[in-house]
């Protein structure tokens, strides 16, 4: 490991005229200086750069999903299923980007303490895994009703008289605080469930793996994974909405009208003024709730907002796939085929094992790993997508408060403070609103935002390394693996990157290897998923990663490489549906990549070459 | 087949139940080629053939006459009535009748392969030669690069003679075989002109992945990578995708080919501009690895295979198997380690417990 060296936790240069950052985050995420005993476990730790989750550095307000999953992922390894050799994941933050850690159970007899446990738990889970989830859709939509739900009202001039004669004994003032907490609470309680299956499905997930590897060691992991591709899950059902209304407007006639138009708006008001367009229109209306609640992000930042945000997200797409219709081609995504494979690739693998006892394990892990599966995918589209949507439009609302009162100058502002910051300014602006005073707050915040909006910017020219400390020979956290991708072979490219020292000479770099075949074609290079209308059709997407927003590029690339994720992020996922190559964690593909560049992309054995 | 005693037959229409007519080498190519898998073509002088011929002119009741009452210990009596019976054998004439039909397929085949008077190699295949226990048979000769339908009549009574060495008949008196009970057949198969050449193992050597094949090939006859002589090419194909996922060229600087003077094959130097290129097609890969699966569910295990590719011949017709063995090594390994049967649960456990190593 000696040789694969990346920056100590504590040696991080800091950036200049950024001082001072830190205030901006939880007191406790900073590497720490003055306590030895904390700076020495920071130091024996291995940090990873959460780039899966924040190619950007973070917002203070935008920590709470960082803080959300830190307890709920930990507490679902540590104290409710209680993983034998692993705890949680610890976090920590430097110049804006947040740096995790798993932890691991260093006492062998803890560790043996803990299997019993685990048996016992986590077993319960798997065997009752379909009415357990059954129960979780149920609070995860209580959660979401509750979320679209809350009221935050302005305060008024003087209570409503309704307030006198129900003797309802609360002001809008206490309201709006209550609300506030309501939505925090909501949003906390929502990562709580977002942890309750995902880990245990991930373990199940790359047992199916290790046992195939075990008895394969050639075998490609993207063939483990293709064996339980093919499952219907919710993500795709957004993009089936575009299509749909694709589809529609071509047999209303429509197509003309649609393609006339580079923005929603004015599409609609064409619309609106034939029988057919309003039937469009109603359509389109009917498909919003829920499932245009799609985040054009990973849905973890603010700005990653909504289709229902922006229709002219989805419309562009729309666009796109009734073109796509016209010119006569096919707009399916190839179902059918991709089940073909995987049961041919299923069945091929299981011809070869040794015996049938090998026969009976590899039969009940991929059936665990199926079982599982459509949870692992699912979640995603209520939590980061559906409630996050709704969850920051929420807090849109409290800013609009804030703004109203002159504690912040834009709406925008507020994700500029942490949450316990805008709780502590909220008390200011309605205990003085209560008093019939003036706040102390709008000789405040508005300072303090436009300094640490300095910050941010300065934070954004910094490149975080991918990791910091000494890389452990073994890694047990389940996500760590699977989502993160983090293994011998990652690291070994994420430093590679780091030595050279201009990334775009690098001519050559791998990533892990998610969806097979090889292709050759141009890149494009898209940083955010609004610049997915500039793709040609054949190019090669090069992403940092993507979220189901990016579904509608699928159909017109021909391959897929991404910065960050493992064989199990999106874009893996959704090219092995489509029968395309796709290389993801590769690092710096961004960075290394220019649009237009011919490149090689093999994703069979991870491979990206650049040929011009 | 229209006749079911046939003095002469193709190698596409013989299969296991051929085996007393044509003997286990010859059937088995037919089974194989049945299976999909392509071999060098030819045919087969059955052992109905070799009767007909020996019973010609009383000659089966000299030779039998002429080894009756040695016994085992006579080893010099064996010796001296073998040498003769060996001469009276390939002297005999071959009737008309079948001479015709050898000449017949071999033109043919001269034909089918498109080279004129095909070098062929001749080999007996005894009927009792591959059961187990009895690998002895006639004493088994072959004859390579032989040209023209005079050579090949001549090799042909040449292996039937070979049924008589010494040795064979030694062998018969001590395992008790009467030797009127061991019939011959003698297979007439192109010479593959091999311009690349190697061997294919359906599963990983070198980690003993089932759902790997493996592939070493270089220019000419396979001769340079059996021996070791050349580090050669090497190719691991996914069974299951069947894509090559990992390639080694290496520099390859000598190879065998025919030196049709001696019949023999001869080294020769790898011209410098060729020495680093890949010794066999992409296309020729993956054809190899479809025939490699066709054998190894023929056979039901994994094989260790010699393959090359014809020369002589079109693409698309030329890549040929000339040998198939079971792989032993990590067959006997995997079922000697086998894992405790254990549930879902423990399984995962046993993933969570072990972790991923990184290093």
């Amino acid at each position: 490991m000696s040789n694969r060296q990346f920056p100590g936790p504590h040696d991080v240069e800091p950036i200049k005229g950024t001082e001072g950052w830190e205030r901006m985050y939880p007191y406790q995420y900073p590497f720490t200086r003055d306590d030895p005993e904390r700076a020495a476990y920071e130091k024996g730790m291995f940090w990873f750069y959460d780039g899966l989750h924040y190619p950007e550095p973070m917002y203070p307000f935008d920590m709470i999903w960082d803080e959300a999953w830190y307890l709920a992922l930990s507490q679902f390894n540590t104290r409710i299923f209680s993983i034998p050799p692993v705890y949680g994941v610890d976090h920590r933050i430097i110049n804006g980007y947040v740096y995790i850690t798993p932890v691991a159970v260093k006492d062998p007899k803890e560790v043996e303490k803990r299997v019993g446990h685990f048996i016992e738990r986590a077993g319960y889970y798997y065997q009752n895994w379909d009415a357990l989830v059954d129960k979780w859709e149920v609070k995860i939509k209580a959660t979401i009703s509750g979320i679209e739900n809350v009221k935050v009202d302005p305060l008024p001039e003087l209570e409503d008289m309704s307030v006198v004669v129900e003797g309802l004994g609360e002001s809008k003032g206490y309201k709006l605080l209550k609300a506030y907490d309501d939505i925090i609470d909501l949003g906390i309680r929502c990562w709580q469930y977002h942890f309750e299956f995902l880990n245990l499905g991930y373990a199940a997930y790359v047992t199916f793996m290790d046992y195939c590897q075990k008895q394969f060691p050639d075998i490609p992991l993207q063939s483990v994974t293709q064996m339980v591709s093919g499952i219907d899950v919710l993500m795709y059902r957004p993009d089936e909405e575009l299509k749909n209304l694709a589809r529609l407007a071509v047999e209303l006639d429509m197509a003309n009208v649609v393609c006339a138009h580079d923005s929603f708006a004015p599409a609609q008001a064409a619309m609106s003024t034939t029988n057919s367009g309003r039937k469009w229109l109603d359509a389109l209306e009917k498909a919003r709730y829920p499932w245009f609640n799609v985040s054009s992000g990973t849905g973890w930042y603010h700005h990653d907002r909504s289709w229902n945000d922006d229709l002219d997200l989805p419309f562009s797409s729309i666009r796109m796939y009734v073109e796509q219709l016209i010119a006569g081609q096919s707009i399916e995504r190839p179902t059918e085929q991709v089940a073909k494979e995987r049961d041919r690739i299923t069945a091929e693998y299981r011809a070869l094992l040794p015996d049938a006892d090998a026969v009976e394990a590899y039969d009940q892990l991929l059936q665990t790993a199926r079982t599982v599966f459509p949870y692992v995918e699912n979640h995603l589209f209520y939590v980061e997508h559906w409630f996050h949507s709704v969850f920051w439009n929420k807090i849109r609302e409290v800013g609009a408060i804030m703004k109203d009162h002159g504690f912040i100058a834009d709406i925008e502002d507020v994700w500029f403070l942490k949450r316990a910051e805008i709780k502590e300014a909220l008390w200011d602006l309605v205990t003085a609103w209560a008093t019939g005073v003036k706040p102390r707050g709008p000789k405040v915040w508005p300072t303090e935002i436009a300094w640490r909006k300095g910050v941010m910017d300065k934070f954004r020219q910094w490149k975080p390394p991918p990791a910091l400390g000494v890389p452990p020979d073994v890694i047990q956290e389940p996500f760590t693996v699977v989502l993160w991708g983090i293994t011998n072979d990652s690291l070994k490219a994420w430093s590679k990157a780091r030595e050279a020292t201009n990334l775009t000479d690098i001519k050559q770099f791998t990533g892990f290897a998610a969806s097979p075949g090889t292709v050759e074609g141009k890149a494009r290079v898209c940083r955010l998923a609004s610049e997915i209308r500039d793709l040609q059709a054949g190019e090669i997407l090069v992403a940092p990663t993507t979220s189901p927003t990016w579904a509608p590029a699928f159909s017109k690339i021909k391959a897929c490489v991404t910065d960050v994720g493992g064989i199990m992020c999106h874009a893996a996922i959704v090219c092995r549906e489509y029968g395309m190559p796709a290389v993801v964690g590769t690092g710096h593909a961004t960075s290394i990549l220019k649009t237009g560049q011919l490149i090689r992309v093999n994703g069979t054995t991870g491979e990206i070459t650049v040929l011009d | 087949m229209p006749n079911h005693h046939p003095l002469v037959c193709l190698f596409q229409d013989c299969n296991r139940e051929s085996l007393a007519l044509v003997g286990g080498k010859v059937s088995s190519l037919g089974e194989l080629i049945n299976a999909g898998v392509r071999v060098p073509p030819g045919f087969a002088v059955t052992t109905q053939g070799f009767r007909q011929f020996f019973r010609e002119g009383g000659l089966d009741r000299e030779v039998y006459s002429r080894l009756k009452g040695l016994t085992e210990p006579e080893t010099q009596a064996i010796e001296t009535a073998c040498d003769e019976i060996r001469q009276m054998v390939e002297a005999a004439p071959i009737s008309i009748e079948l001479e015709d039909l050898i000449a017949e397929q071999y033109r043919r085949l001269s034909m089918h392969c498109n080279v004129p008077a095909v070098p062929v190699a001749v080999r007996s295949s005894a009927t009792a030669e591959d059961l187990p226990g009895a690998s002895f048979a006639g004493q088994q000769d072959t004859y390579l690069w032989v040209r023209g339908v005079d050579t090949l009549l001549t090799d042909v009574r040449r292996c039937f003679a070979s049924l008589f060495t010494a040795r064979a008949v030694a062998y018969r008196l001590r395992m008790g075989f009467a030797h009127e009970d061991v019939d011959l057949c003698v297979g007439v198969q192109k010479m593959a002109n091999s311009a690349t050449a190697g061997v294919m193992f359906t599963l990983n050597p070198a980690n003993g992945d089932r759902s790997s094949i493996v592939i070493n090939s270089n220019f000419g006859f396979g001769e340079s990578v059996v021996s070791g002589e050349v580090t050669p090419d090497e190719f691991l194909v996914n069974k299951i995708s069947l894509e090559v996922v990992r390639r080694a060229i290496p520099k390859k600087e000598i190879f065998y080919a025919v030196d049709r003077e001696s019949h023999s094959s001869r080294r020769y130097d790898v011209p410098l501009e060729r020495q680093s290129v890949q010794s066999i097609l992409d296309e020729d890969i993956a054809e190899l690895v479809r025939m490699g699966k066709a054998i190894e569910r023929h056979y039901g295990r994994p094989m260790d295979i010699e393959w090359a590719v014809d020369g002589d011949m079109p693409t698309g017709g030329n890549v040929f198997i000339l040998q198939a063995r079971p792989e032993t090594v990590w067959s006997s390994r995997q079922a000697a380690e086998k894992p405790a049967a254990k549930s879902a649960i423990e399984h995962i456990l046993a993933t969570v417990m072990t972790g991923k190593k990184v290093s």
